[in-house]
């Protein structure tokens, strides 16, 4: 026993072996999230998404910055504010041999809406068109009902599938491996259920040759145990990096570390629900307020540039977070170069406390989940901390995400820390969501969990979604963030950076939707 | 024995039904599965949709009466994170857990009984002190650290075991089983150690106490006095005699290793049941997390039945079913 513990703590400190050398052109890549369903209609999820990637193809790819490119469509174009016309590309085949033509796109877009028992389906990106035309084989006209500038965006979320089996085919057939023929770069091998997912090159991809013959996905959701399996080469890359673990793997010369910034911003939402007060707010003896102090801007300001959003990214994250000013990262589309990461300044946020009339400071909580979001719970506790050198007293309650999510949304926390992925890579979408005035039948602030209202924004907002023209829409996209961002309308922390760590002679290029491809992946110096 | 069968069954039928009404309230009350499966992109169109297709917006009682009315029929409902009927998705993960969890005990009781005897027979030995401490640090240690320490030592340094997963598989009576497989019996090694420590310290610590008790009594005296050998005095005489409490706790905790060896799975990936309900209950999924509950309360009262039926074996004094009489 004593033996066995002085082994282990050498072998702590110890390179690692790899416990048997990978075939060639075979590659395991350990996942974190499981994929749900092999049935690209079935669950909009980010794991499913990633995965289903290789085995199908939208009309419209992205690229490693999340911009357009031409996937099954050759070129796309608006040819007025209601009517887009695409091309598709010729010679395309299906893995099972039958060609690719535009009744193969409308067949999908027909299913989509459809899919059985959906817990999240990809209907709110087909629901724009409300009518298709099928000029020819290869040329598609799509109407909107309202100018929809994002439909080129909305379709890179869906994956086209053969006419027959969208017609025809249920997830289990997917799942099975019958119904799951796509046009991508690799095809079904085997799917088992929150284990593994097993995929063989599709030789004749229209992309051309990929380095790869077979890939073996591992769903490893164990931080420790994905680590364990990249080090003992079970598997040649992993994604999501535990950020404790990032040092030793870059230290050691057998492994290397990918990182890239994603488009998920870690924010907090203030309760500005009313002006008479907002849930765990109170004075510092208990005592309620007389108001709700949320929907001052000066105390959302305050409590922004209390916050050591430096201190967060360097100790806490391992400097794997960059910090934000507003909802995407400067390189996204809608993004101002006016709009910096609050300065941290304890100082000036007691000045402006006291401006507001809060000389004394007040009490919150702090709620947030402990499951979700990479160290979610650290950072809450970090926030607390630098509170108090502003005289504002915090308590912290972390939760699992299970109880979490359904609470804020009903509105019962004060100040909630949270998460937002922006899946169209730009920041129009971003703001609707999480801070246009809630009305969700028109589909605007859907997650707006603080209920902050400001209509100076709400009209530039809408002024900008409707606009067609790129540069302009840019322009007034990059307005209306600042004019909400200087309302703090709410309190941006930091933008996460994603890690995938690959073993010698494998190099991984980082994506910014986190997306895990092994098209990304090429073998080195062999 | 057919009285003692009948009542039995009566009783495990209520037993599931409270289990299966605790279950839907309790998951209830945590929240609503929605906002965790729904894209927090999609509108509220999406999340009415979505609602309505998992049955979520009927009130609760009327949801609990389709379960039963499916129940009946053997219907457990389909998962809503994957769309397949739980039950499929339970029962495709039991033979890894039952594989994972029998390999565990037979380790503990091949070892803990044996050990155990030993340490009751020669407790001042430096063997017999020996096994003690180091069933001391076997229920001490715990599961989660002493499994990533076995990754460390045997896959990451030696390269001799793999780190994770379950191994290749063979079918047995229809169905797969990985320890007919040389590559199956390499993966299964070390999660099967860690999942058996805790029990062998257990057994040990139980078997000795038995042991030492045992020994002390009238009976053993007299065999020797009758010049048995020793190996039939202690293998049948003292052995048989201790065996009822080692039954019963080999039974709880067969049970228990096959419902919630959840952090062995997690580290290892094997491919059980125990991760799918953790992995249930952080998403909510409540179909899946009602049918496994049931599938194990159905297990614990099948191994509670078997071990009441070996305890009549073991003890010709028990009689099945029939109230406790002094003899």
């Amino acid at each position: 026993m004593l033996r066995m513990l002085r082994i282990a703590a050498a072998a702590l400190v110890a390179a690692a072996v790899p416990f048997a050398a990978a075939k060639e052109r075979e590659v395991s890549i350990g996942l974190q999230s499981p994929v749900t369903s092999m049935d690209p209609h079935y669950h909009n999820l980010s794991p499913n998404n990633s995965l289903l990637l290789h085995v199908y193809e939208p009309l419209i790819l992205r690229d490693a910055n999340m911009k357009l490119k031409p996937g099954l469509a050759a070129s796309w174009r608006a040819v007025d504010d209601l009517t887009w016309e695409f091309k598709l590309r010729r010679n395309v085949k299906f893995h099972d041999g039958t060609p690719f033509t535009a009744e193969d796109v409308v067949a999908t877009y027909k299913r989509v809406p459809n899919v059985p028992n959906s817990p999240s389906s990809y209907a709110t990106f087909t629901k724009p068109i409300v009518e298709t035309k099928v000029v020819d084989p290869y040329t598609i006209i799509f109407k909107t009902a309202q100018p929809h500038v994002l439909l080129p965006s909305d379709l890179a979320a869906v994956y086209i599938v053969p006419k027959a089996l969208a017609e025809k085919a249920t997830t289990e057939d997917f799942n099975s491996g019958k119904a799951a023929i796509g046009t991508g770069p690799y095809r079904l091998a085997e799917f088992v259920h929150n284990s593994r997912i097993v995929l063989k090159a599709n030789y004749g991809y229209w992309g051309g040759e990929e380095p790869w013959d077979k890939l073996t996905f591992k769903i490893l959701s164990n931080s420790a145990a994905r680590v364990a399996a990249l080090l003992s080469g079970d598997v040649q890359m992993i994604e999501t990096v535990p950020t404790s673990d990032i040092a030793k793997i870059s230290a050691d010369k057998s492994f290397s570390v990918a990182d890239k910034v994603s488009n998920r911003v870690i924010y907090v939402h203030l309760h500005q629900w009313n002006d008479k007060s907002a849930p765990f707010v109170t004075s510092k003896d208990g005592k309620p307020l007389d108001k709700n102090p949320f929907r001052d801007s000066r105390v959302r300001k305050a409590l922004s540039m209390a916050i050591n959003r430096d201190a967060i990214a360097e100790r806490i994250m391992e400097k794997r977070a960059i910090p934000a000013g507003q909802l995407l990262a400067d390189s996204f589309y809608g993004t101002s170069r006016k709009l910096k990461p609050a300065k941290y300044d304890p100082e000036g946020a007691k000045k402006l406390l006291a401006e507001a009339g809060y000389p004394n400071g007040f009490a919150i909580t702090i709620h947030g989940p402990n499951n979700r979001y990479i160290n979610d719970d650290k950072i809450a506790q970090a926030i607390a901390q630098f509170y108090s050198r502003a005289g504002i007293t915090a308590k912290v309650e972390t939760m699992p995400s299970a109880v979490y999510f359904n609470r804020a949304t009903a509105g019962e926390f004060g100040y909630m820390l949270l998460g937002w992925g922006t899946e169209s890579g730009e920041q129009g979408s971003a703001m609707r969501s999480l801070l246009a005035t809630r009305d969700p039948d028109k589909g605007m602030g859907v997650n707006n969990r603080g209920r902050y209202s400001n209509p100076a924004f709400d009209k530039q907002l809408t002024d900008a979604l409707f606009t067609m023209d790129e540069k302009k829409r840019e322009g007034m996209l990059q307005q209306a963030a600042e004019t909400v961002m200087n309302d703090t309308g709410l309190i941006p922390i930091h933008f996460e950076v994603s890690t995938w760590a690959t073993a010698k002679g494998y190099r991984y290029t980082p994506r910014t939707d986190q997306y895990t491809l092994a098209m990304d992946l090429k073998p080195v110096g062999r | 024995m057919l009285a003692f069968t009948i009542r039995r069954l009566g009783q495990s039928v209520f037993v599931l039904f409270v289990m299966a009404f605790i279950v839907f309230i309790g998951v209830y009350a945590i929240g609503n599965p929605i906002e965790l499966l729904v894209n927090p992109q999609a509108d509220a169109a999406e999340r009415a949709r979505a609602t309505a297709a998992l049955g979520l917006d009927k009130p609760l009682m009327e949801q609990f009466g389709v379960f039963l009315a499916g129940a009946m029929r053997g219907d457990l409902g389909r998962s809503f994170v994957y769309n397949v009927p739980a039950i499929q998705l339970i029962l495709e993960r039991l033979p890894a857990t039952l594989e994972l969890a029998g390999a565990a005990m037979v380790m503990a009781i091949a070892l803990g009984i044996p050990l155990g005897l030993i340490a009751g027979l020669k407790p001042h030995s430096a063997l017999g002190r020996g096994i003690m401490a180091g069933s001391i640090l076997g229920f001490s240690l715990p599961t989660f650290w002493v499994g990533l320490v076995l990754i460390m030592v045997f896959s990451v340094q030696l390269g001799w075991l793999p780190p994770n997963g379950r191994g290749e598989t063979v079918m047995l009576l229809g169905v797969p089983v990985s320890f007919l497989t040389a590559d199956g019996l390499a993966h299964l090694a070390m999660p099967a150690i860690n999942l058996a420590v805790f029990k062998l310290s257990l057994l040990i610590r139980l078997t000795r106490a038995g042991t030492r008790e045992a020994l002390l009594q009238d009976y053993v005296k007299f065999a020797r006095a009758k010049g048995l050998s020793g190996r039939r005095v202690i293998g049948v005489h003292v052995l048989k005699n201790i065996l009822i409490p080692i039954v019963t706790v080999i039974g709880l905790e067969l049970g228990s290793v096959i419902a919630f060896a959840v952090v062995t799975e997690s580290i290892f990936a094997w491919p059980g049941s125990g991760k799918l309900l953790i992995d249930s209950i952080n998403q909510l999924d409540r179909p899946v997390i009602v049918a496994y509950l049931l599938v194990i309360v159905t297990i614990f009262i099948v191994i509670n039945f078997v071990v009441d039926v070996v305890y009549s074996l073991l003890d010709p004094r028990v009689r099945l079913g029939q109230a406790a009489a002094a003899h």
